[in-house]
């Protein structure tokens, strides 16, 4: 039996189309002039990831992580290809790192208990909103991190952590630099999080639940200085280049929050005003320093 | 691509398109309770499990799903009916269109935690969305269920 294609596909020739037996008319066809989501001619799946960097370098063609964002937009891809039998959906907890390949889905990570336990209650917090469990369990932790969503609750908190990306062309490369880095044809496919004790708060701001943030706010400390990074302003997340002291005063704080808020760019857009991000940059910052504050 | 998967017990070998999403791919092997939402991974209405964990079959291509075991809800007819008994009970479904999904969740739900309190019951289930009852009907649906479930044991 041969399948010819999604549903979406079928414009062409409807009444040629082959149905599989048994199925009903498809219930949902694109009109002649409606744009098919996404669609792609090949479909590889990589035997290592040599293979997927050679593939990947011609622009046709896409690695395929979770597919959840891929799928809705109108690109035409030549080959996925698939990073799914590298054996990257494993987290692996060493001495001083985790190791997380670019295929672990975002629900194994909260549901690892070692990660858990080093980053606390903010690893949860930082997903728990993304959509529901189904979703979470396709999601993939190298295309969150591959496309840098402004959005990205996941790309926030692990900001204000000390972590590198592996890509199998560039090498390793710190995740606050990679993260300001125009796309490219590089793979990634691992993620490694130091162990070095840092505590870890998260916070984020939705209209209604599942939605996207309209800002997530994510500090960390090593017990003397608060590092911070904001996210969906509705840019990419970006980490403060300033820190600020622990136990700093509340002028300190006031102060500390005038300079963030002037560093870090906001915009406005359907979720909130520019105004709006500016004032809950405060909020959501002081929420977080409290937590820290308190030892989590 | 040539694929082999089994779906509720059954192995199918099929050649498919590489842009085929499993929602697709089920509904042409005829499990109709897979039903098409929203196609922006929010809804939840095309909730089945892939080896046991509940996914998205608008958001999976059915390559993926190679080698894999696929369950619909066509596949836990048995138990879906024993929690649908308190759904309606409860008049937790009214047109029913999320029904099949949210049944999914629910039975991954009831694997994967033990004595779920109220609030992880709400947040393994914000990914099914319903716009008939308020959620408060399925709510004690749930509750009843587990409850009774855990009186059987």
């Amino acid at each position: 039996m041969c399948y010819s294609g999604r549903e979406k596909t079928i414009p062409l020739s409807m009444k040629d189309m082959p149905r599989p037996v048994g199925a009903p008319m498809a219930e949902r066809m694109l009109k002649e002039d409606e744009t098919p989501l996404f669609t792609a001619k090949n479909y590889v799946r990589a035997t290592c990831l040599q293979e997927a960097y050679d593939l990947n370098q011609k622009r046709a063609n896409a690695i395929l992580g979770g597919g959840c964002w891929m799928k809705m937009g109108a690109r035409s891809i030549g080959t996925l290809i698939d990073l799914s039998g590298l054996d990257l959906d494993q987290i692996q907890e060493e001495e001083d790192c985790f190791t997380l390949g670019a295929m672990v889905t975002l629900r194994q990570m909260e549901a690892h208990a070692g990660l858990c336990r080093a980053l606390g209650p903010a690893l949860k917090k930082s997903l728990r909103h993304i959509v529901g469990v189904q979703f979470r369990n396709c999601a993939t932790l190298g295309g969150t991190l591959y496309s840098r969503f402004g959005f990205s609750d996941v790309l926030t908190l692990l900001l204000a952590l000390d972590c590198q990306v592996q890509l199998v062309g560039a090498g390793l490369v710190p995740l606050e630099v990679y993260a300001q880095q125009p796309y490219d044809r590089d793979v990634l496919s691992h993620l490694h999080i130091k162990k070095n004790g840092r505590k870890v708060a998260y916070e984020s701001f939705r209209n209604t639940q599942t939605d996207l943030p309209v800002l997530t706010c994510a500090l960390s400390t090593d017990g003397q200085t608060v590092r911070t990074v904001v996210g969906a302003r509705p840019g990419r997340a970006k980490r403060s280049s300033m820190e600020l002291a622990l136990g700093a005063t509340e002028k300190e704080v006031a102060d500390y929050l005038q300079v963030l808020q002037k560093e870090l760019r906001f915009d406005g857009n359907l979720r909130g005003s520019e105004a709006y991000r500016r004032h809950l940059c405060g909020v959501l910052f002081r929420r977080a320093l409290g937590q820290l504050r308190e030892g989590m | 691509m040539k694929i082999t998967v089994t779906v509720n017990g059954r192995r199918y070998t099929d050649e498919v398109a590489p842009d085929l999403m499993l929602l697709d791919y089920l509904r042409g092997k005829g499990c109709l309770s897979v039903k098409r939402g929203c196609e922006t991974s929010n809804c939840g209405l095309c909730t089945v499990h892939l080896d046991g964990k509940p996914i998205l079959s608008c958001s999976v291509l059915a390559v993926r799903a190679d080698g894999h075991v696929v369950t619909t809800l066509e596949g836990l007819q048995q138990e879906a009916a024993e929690f649908g008994a308190f759904l309606a009970d409860e008049g937790g479904e009214q047109c029913g269109f999320c029904s099949p999904g949210f049944v999914m969740n629910v039975l991954a739900m009831e694997r994967e935690l033990q004595n779920p309190t109220e609030e992880e019951i709400l947040e393994y289930l914000a990914g099914n969305l319903c716009r008939c009852t308020g959620y408060q009907s399925q709510m004690r649906a749930i509750q009843q269920y587990l409850a009774r479930k855990k009186e059987v044991e």
